[in-house]
């Protein structure tokens, strides 16, 4: 099971350490992490997707609510949540028919081209990890340079 | 006033008496003040060994205990202490110097990131970088490590901020926003495991160290006796119900009493108390676990669900969930009868074991040394174990009567706890006598802390079963390993006699029932600590035996 965890914590230096060491020292995997400060500036936010079954993900959460830096721990509903990620990619290009049908493909997925050349075109996309990787494997063909992830950001939708 | 002086003061407010520790450049400043206020600073040889008795004193005393160490490798010298507390949950300060905050990061002399070393063994940690942090990082830190589950916090205090002067402020009030120790128990839950307890026909109580930690010996004895229910304990909740009642059976697990890993076994409902359900408890429980329902109760809500899945949880200090407990027995009058069917074999499969366990048959078996210890010491004597043969010998055949007296390093298994947590213990309980069931191999780890037992004058025992050998591994190596005997021989040396009278101790050494029974009678009326070595066979087992991963009613049985 995927799961996403919002944790707020304390902004203070050395949580994100203590954060990712428990999950080395309990034996889970961080699948991605985005932290960032919060609106008010005394907390940050953590966003972090892992991979595990269900007495896992419920024993993880407990592990992080017991921490004394956490402020609150959640697992999000997917369902329930508005959770994006921001790609970039960058593309080979072999002929000039490649770059008419990589726009194509970065229209259809709401992306945006930058740093067009004649041999690789870089590619910005916000969306689902799973949309990314939709995406991912149509460019594939052509040649993926490089790619960088920011990690999944995620709140709960109002009222949900 | 400077950070040091502030240190003091806010410790004086905490109520601390004594520290144990160890100086150096890192933490000069703060020992320059034990020359200025009342706290008594005992001095150690080694700073494992200060953590060690910081830890015995603060399971005896349930305040936190205090040791001091210096930057670098003082503080990594009280890991091994920090992670000890960590795994049994003992409320623990410790109190480390730092290089300046400007050298920090910059590989100076003695300088160690022990806030990062330490992170996963400690329950949380401090590193003021202004003096004026001082006050609240100490009444925080006293707050955190003896609320909820107890454990051992670090403050690290870097020499300029001990050193340099701010007004202080000292706040009896504050706030930990994402600290809550302790949850109110659900009452419904309760009633709930009341029912099952009620409607269950061979339940069995399983107490943990929690059952200790929180003293719930009143409750719990009241739960038992009121509802008929057999008891038995973890290693680490030894004690928690006395070991002479009716209804105890003793600690289960790898090296559990027969009787009780049969009636665990047996058992078709259990109210699990303040414990994990370690491997070394439970062996594999999914033998049984199918036709076993589970209660459990602990302050951890983490620890619910962890390594075994129940039917009810109760989420609370355990004193709190079983008070709960005892008051809906009450205003049920429930009762059950001291004649079932159930309690009947409980009482027989315990008479059976008490006449047909083998025990060595040699005059100085581990089973008799023990029982003769149990016999000359008063009850309310407090007892702490090393780790190895011994202190599964001493699990099985010292019988603990009042709750609460026992303890034991046994969640790490640190060799080299028992003697310098003994003296913890001591300073804690002046009043009581306070002996450390030991192995040589154990003893030997720890073993200059008798300068401290001699020099500050804490006499207390060290009851060595000395078979010069690392006896549990040597053991091991018989069963599992073809008799393959690798590193385990102790070669006789040091004689711990003499050991014992260098360092100004008493040493006596007892060869038969009759020299053991003048020893034990003689430390107990020394003033100076004594060191009892008493020769045993190093072939001695300790058994029954639940080899690892194998389930309880697999014991394999003397023969």
């Amino acid at each position: 099971m995927w799961a996403i965890l919002s944790i707020l914590v304390e902004n203070k230096p050395g949580i994100l350490f203590k954060v990712t060491h428990l999950f080395r020292s309990r034996n889970f995997n961080i699948d991605s992490i985005s932290v960032g400060v919060t609106d008010d500036e005394n907390y940050s936010r953590m966003t972090i997707t892992t991979y595990g079954d269900d007495k896992q993900i419920i024993q993880i959460v407990k592990q992080l609510d017991k921490m004394i830096d956490t402020v609150e721990v959640k697992q999000l509903d997917e369902h329930k949540t508005l959770f994006r990620e921001l790609c970039i990619f960058n593309i080979k290009l072999s002929s000039a028919s490649d770059s008419m049908e990589v726009n194509k493909l970065v229209n259809a997925y709401g992306g945006k081209v930058h740093d067009v050349k004649k041999d690789s075109l870089m590619v910005e996309l916000t969306a689902t990890p799973a949309q990314i990787k939709a995406f991912e494997e149509l460019v594939k063909p052509f040649g993926i340079i490089d790619v960088a992830r920011t990690g999944v950001a995620a709140l709960q939708r109002s009222g949900a | 006033m400077t950070g040091a002086k502030a240190l003091m003061t806010a410790m004086e407010k905490e109520g601390v008496k004594e520290v144990f520790g160890l100086p150096g450049g890192a933490n000069l400043p703060m020992y320059d003040e034990f020359a200025r206020c009342d706290i008594r600073h005992i001095l150690v040889r080694h700073e494992q060994s200060a953590a060690h008795m910081a830890d015995g004193f603060g399971r005896v005393s349930r305040k936190p205990g205090v040791c001091f160490a210096t930057s670098g490798p003082g503080a990594t010298n009280i890991l091994t202490g920090l992670a000890t507390a960590q795994a049994d949950s003992a409320p623990m300060v410790a109190v480390t110097g730092q290089v300046p905050v400007a050298m920090i990061g910059k590989d100076a002399f003695q300088e160690s990131d022990i806030i990062g070393m330490a992170n996963p063994v400690v329950k949380y940690s401090f590193q003021p970088r202004l003096p004026g942090e001082v006050p609240e990082s100490v009444r925080k830190g006293f707050y955190i490590a003896e609320t909820g589950r107890p454990g051992p916090v670090l403050l690290d205090i870097p020499k300029d901020v001990q050193q340099n002067e701010a007004p202080m402020d000292f706040p009896d009030e504050f706030t930990i926003q994402g600290y809550h120790p302790w949850n109110d128990p659900d009452v419904a839950s309760v009633q709930k495991a009341v029912d099952m307890l009620v409607n269950s026909e061979r339940p069995i109580i399983l107490a943990g160290g929690g059952t200790i930690i929180s003293s719930a010996f009143a409750e719990l004895q009241s739960v038992a006796e009121t509802l008929m229910i057999p008891v038995v304990t973890t290693f680490k909740g030894k004690g928690a119900f006395p070991e002479n009642h009716p209804l105890s059976l003793g600690p289960i697990g790898m090296h559990g009493h027969a009787e009780a890993n049969k009636m665990m076994a047996e058992a078709d409902c259990v109210l699990a108390i303040g414990t994990r359900f370690s491997d070394r408890s439970v062996g594999t429980f999914e033998a049984f676990e199918k036709r076993l329902k589970i209660i459990h109760m602990d302050v951890d809500p983490a620890e619910i669900g962890k390594n075994q899945t129940t039917n009810i949880s109760v989420v609370g200090d355990v004193r709190a969930s079983l008070r709960i407990m005892v008051k809906l027995l009450l205003q049920k009058s429930l009762k059950k009868s001291e004649d079932s069917v159930w309690i009947k074999h409980v009482r027989e499969t315990k008479e059976y074991w008490k006449e047909n366990l083998k025990i060595h048959p040699g005059e100085m078996g581990a089973a008799k040394i023990l029982r003769k210890l149990r016999e000359l010491l008063p009850k309310e004597s407090v007892v702490t174990t090393e780790v190895g043969q011994h202190q599964m010998w001493a699990s099985l055949f010292y019988d603990v009567i009042q709750p609460g007296t026992f303890f034991s390093s046994t969640g790490l298994g640190t060799m080299g706890w028992g003697f310098p947590a003994s003296i913890g213990a001591k300073v804690a309980r002046p009043d009581v006598p306070v002996v450390d069931i030991a192995g040589d191999g154990s003893f030997s780890m720890t073993e200059n802390s008798l300068a401290t037992a001699v020099l500050e004058d804490i006499p207390v025992i060290v009851f060595v079963l000395n078979n010069s050998t690392l006896g549990m591994v040597a053991q091991w190596q018989r069963t599992f390993y073809d008799r393959r005997m690798v590193g385990v021989d102790q070669g006789g040396c040091p004689d711990y006699v003499k050991l014992a009278e260098s360092y100004g101790a008493q040493g006596i050494r007892a060869q038969s029932m009759d020299e053991l029974d003048k020893a034990i009678k003689s430390a107990l009326s020394s003033d100076v600590a004594t060191v009892i070595d008493i020769p045993i066979d190093p072939e001695e087992d300790v058994l029954p035996f639940v080899a690892p991963g194998t389930s309880l009613s697999d014991m394999i049985l003397p023969s």
